[in-house]
């Protein structure tokens, strides 16, 4: 990406950083419900209409719509989020807490995802049509069709319940507490991915320079990983970021099965007590985490395709 | 004869087509299927019995008939799933064509939009949609309809953006055919082919994403047979009660697999790129 493209990138990631911040504001500011009735049943107190008055003039939601959504964007931008109605504590902090705990669930799933859905993509790929491909396009079918929250319960069934293996109830520190909640989260993933990797190997599998090696006498394990791999690289990774927006709203109800204390299941109970200021931290960083990714994404293809670099337009 | 002809000819399809009018049928006939039992009805001396003898599917803490409601559920969750569906591509495909055929500003306005849309993961924005609307099964539908419609505006203003220009619809504006017309007669026709296909194979992954809403509690309320909530009632009694989560589960596993594989036949069906 040369410094145009990336000074053009950058204005758009401002953009759309913009309407992702209205929309978000937009969400709580159009729901049913007076924040400030909300915000008092919290802490379990009836206000009289007066203190309901005075309240709205103190946090300004007298003023108009768009008035109030510039001054709430700037104080989140001055790292300001608000303070949770049910917690008493500022938002940002809140969600910090939680942020690394999602991430690495996150990070996990994907990464067991990839152990499995690439060399499994990859052998239906180089034996297209055989039987272990129909069997494997079989098994992928069902993992796309299950609920992963179904996934989930079914798993901790198995192996909290009946074998005992795995803790019930997860904790944030604890290695065994992550498997479970990563499994439930990397199967549909993978089945879906699993899908598309063996999409991509077919296309580059049909290119000329393929047959020619082959007919050369080239190892086939030596074709396959030296050059049709790294050749279908930029969609598996564009479908990855894109697969991450999944990932993000799966890790919310998995944390909610396996009690992981996350921003997900932070977010689920926020919502449930209609905790408007931590539901727009949530909508807001859960957002922005996921363009931040898919922007890491964009500036990757300029290092899997070098033809990328000089400027020229995308293929 | 034609019938026979069309049936030999697409064979997945008519399977897939006679399950998924099965599970129609299951819902619409309900009562009759689980024996006029009330899925409402809690008899608690009843409460959390075993698969078996007069409750195939056991009961739940209240007693409730599992089999009754898995039945029952079928209903709630057809008629969400359906529901979205038809939003969805009606909205979509609207938007869609209007922004390909009309271009400039109104193209923007809504493609601008759309890419804003694009820019949540979906089940993050359903979820506080749905939750801040209150729960309820047509809020959660409201919910996945808004985050869903991008796709449909997009393929349609594609498919739109392709004939746009063709001699044909100019041949259509100089004998002073009206735009309404136009656009009926020969942009939506276009594109409906393709969207049908989409909208066919969305169904099972909107059935999914349903269940899901309501099985975080931003959906169905109770006591309303619903597939996700049951699931989520049932978590607390994994230990003691584990065909709580094996039926309920099944059943949304069952039903999206037939839609799944009915959404593909019925792709092999009308994609005629293919041949």
């Amino acid at each position: 990406m040369n410094a145009k493209q990336l000074g053009k990138r950058l204005l758009q990631i401002v953009l759309v950083a913009l309407g992702i911040s209205f929309l978000t504001f937009l969400i709580t500011y159009l729901a049913p419900g007076d924040p400030v009735r909300t915000m008092f049943a919290a802490t379990g107190m009836m206000p009289s209409e007066e203190v309901v008055q005075e309240t709205r003039e103190a946090m300004g939601l007298n003023r108009p719509m768009l008035v109030q959504y510039v001054s709430w964007l700037q104080n989140c931008l001055r790292g300001d989020f608000g303070t949770s109605y049910a917690y008493h504590k500022p938002v940002a902090g809140l969600l910090m807490d939680r942020l690394w705990p999602t991430l690495k669930l996150s990070i996990s799933a994907m990464f067991l995802m990839l152990l499995v859905a690439v060399p499994v993509g990859m052998a239906q790929a180089t034996h297209k049509n055989s039987v272990v491909d129909y069997a494997l396009r079989g098994v992928t079918f069902f993992g796309v069709s299950m609920p992963n929250f179904w996934v989930g319960l079914l798993l901790m069934l198995f192996f909290c319940v009946r074998l005992q293996l795995l803790p019930v109830v997860s904790s944030a520190g604890d290695i065994k507490s992550l498997i479970l909640p990563s499994v439930t989260l990397a199967f549909a993933m993978s089945a879906k991915y699993t899908r598309q990797v063996r999409t991509a190997i077919l296309e580059e599998l049909n290119q000329d320079y393929v047959t020619g090696a082959m007919a050369r006498g080239v190892a086939e394990w030596k074709i396959l990983w030296m050059n049709v791999f790294p050749n279908s690289l930029l969609p598996l990774i564009t479908m990855l970021g894109l697969s991450l927006g999944s990932l993000l709203g799966g890790t919310a109800v998995v944390e909610v099965i396996f009690s992981y204390p996350g921003m997900g299941s932070l977010a689920v109970a926020a919502i449930t007590a209609y905790d408007y200021p931590l539901i727009q931290g949530y909508v807001l960083w859960i957002s922005l985490i996921y363009m931040l990714v898919n922007l890491a994404v964009d500036i990757s293809y300029s290092y899997v395709d070098p033809r990328m670099r000089e400027g020229r337009q995308r293929l | 004869m034609k019938f026979k002809n069309f049936v030999k000819k697409n064979k997945s399809f008519c399977f897939f087509a006679v399950l998924a009018l099965l599970i129609i049928l299951a819902a619409v006939f309900a009562p009759l299927i689980t024996g006029g039992v009330d899925p409402a009805a809690s008899v608690l001396k009843d409460a959390l019995q075993r698969p078996g003898g007069a409750h195939l599917f056991g009961t739940d803490k209240l007693g409730r008939d599992i089999f009754t409601r898995v039945i029952y559920g079928a209903r709630t969750s057809l008629v969400a799933a359906f529901s979205v569906v038809l939003i969805i591509f009606v909205l979509g495909t609207a938007l869609g064509v209007l922004s390909g055929y009309f271009g400039g500003w109104v193209d923007t306005v809504i493609m601008r939009i759309a890419d804003m849309m694009v820019s949540f993961p979906d089940m993050v924005f359903a979820m506080a949609i749905a939750g801040i609307l209150g729960a309820s099964i047509r809020n959660a539908v409201i919910a996945v309809a808004l985050v869903s419609w991008t796709k449909y505006a997009r393929l349609a203003r594609s498919l739109v953006l392709k004939i746009r220009n063709r001699d044909y619809v100019a041949a259509a504006v100089v004998t002073g055919s009206k735009t309404p017309y136009i656009l009926m007669r020969y942009m939506v026709p276009n594109v409906i082919p393709t969207l049908i296909i989409t909208a066919a194979t969305d169904i099972g992954g909107m059935m999914l994403e349903l269940a899901g809403l309501s099985f975080l509690g931003f959906g169905a309320k109770a006591p309303t047979p619903e597939w996700g909530l049951m699931l989520n009632e049932g978590r607390p009694f994994i230990q003691s009660a584990p065909w709580l989560m094996i039926y309920p589960g099944a059943a949304i596993f069952v039903v999206v697999v037939v839609f799944n594989l009915l959404g593909d036949a019925l792709r092999d069906v009308l994609d005629v790129r293919d041949e």
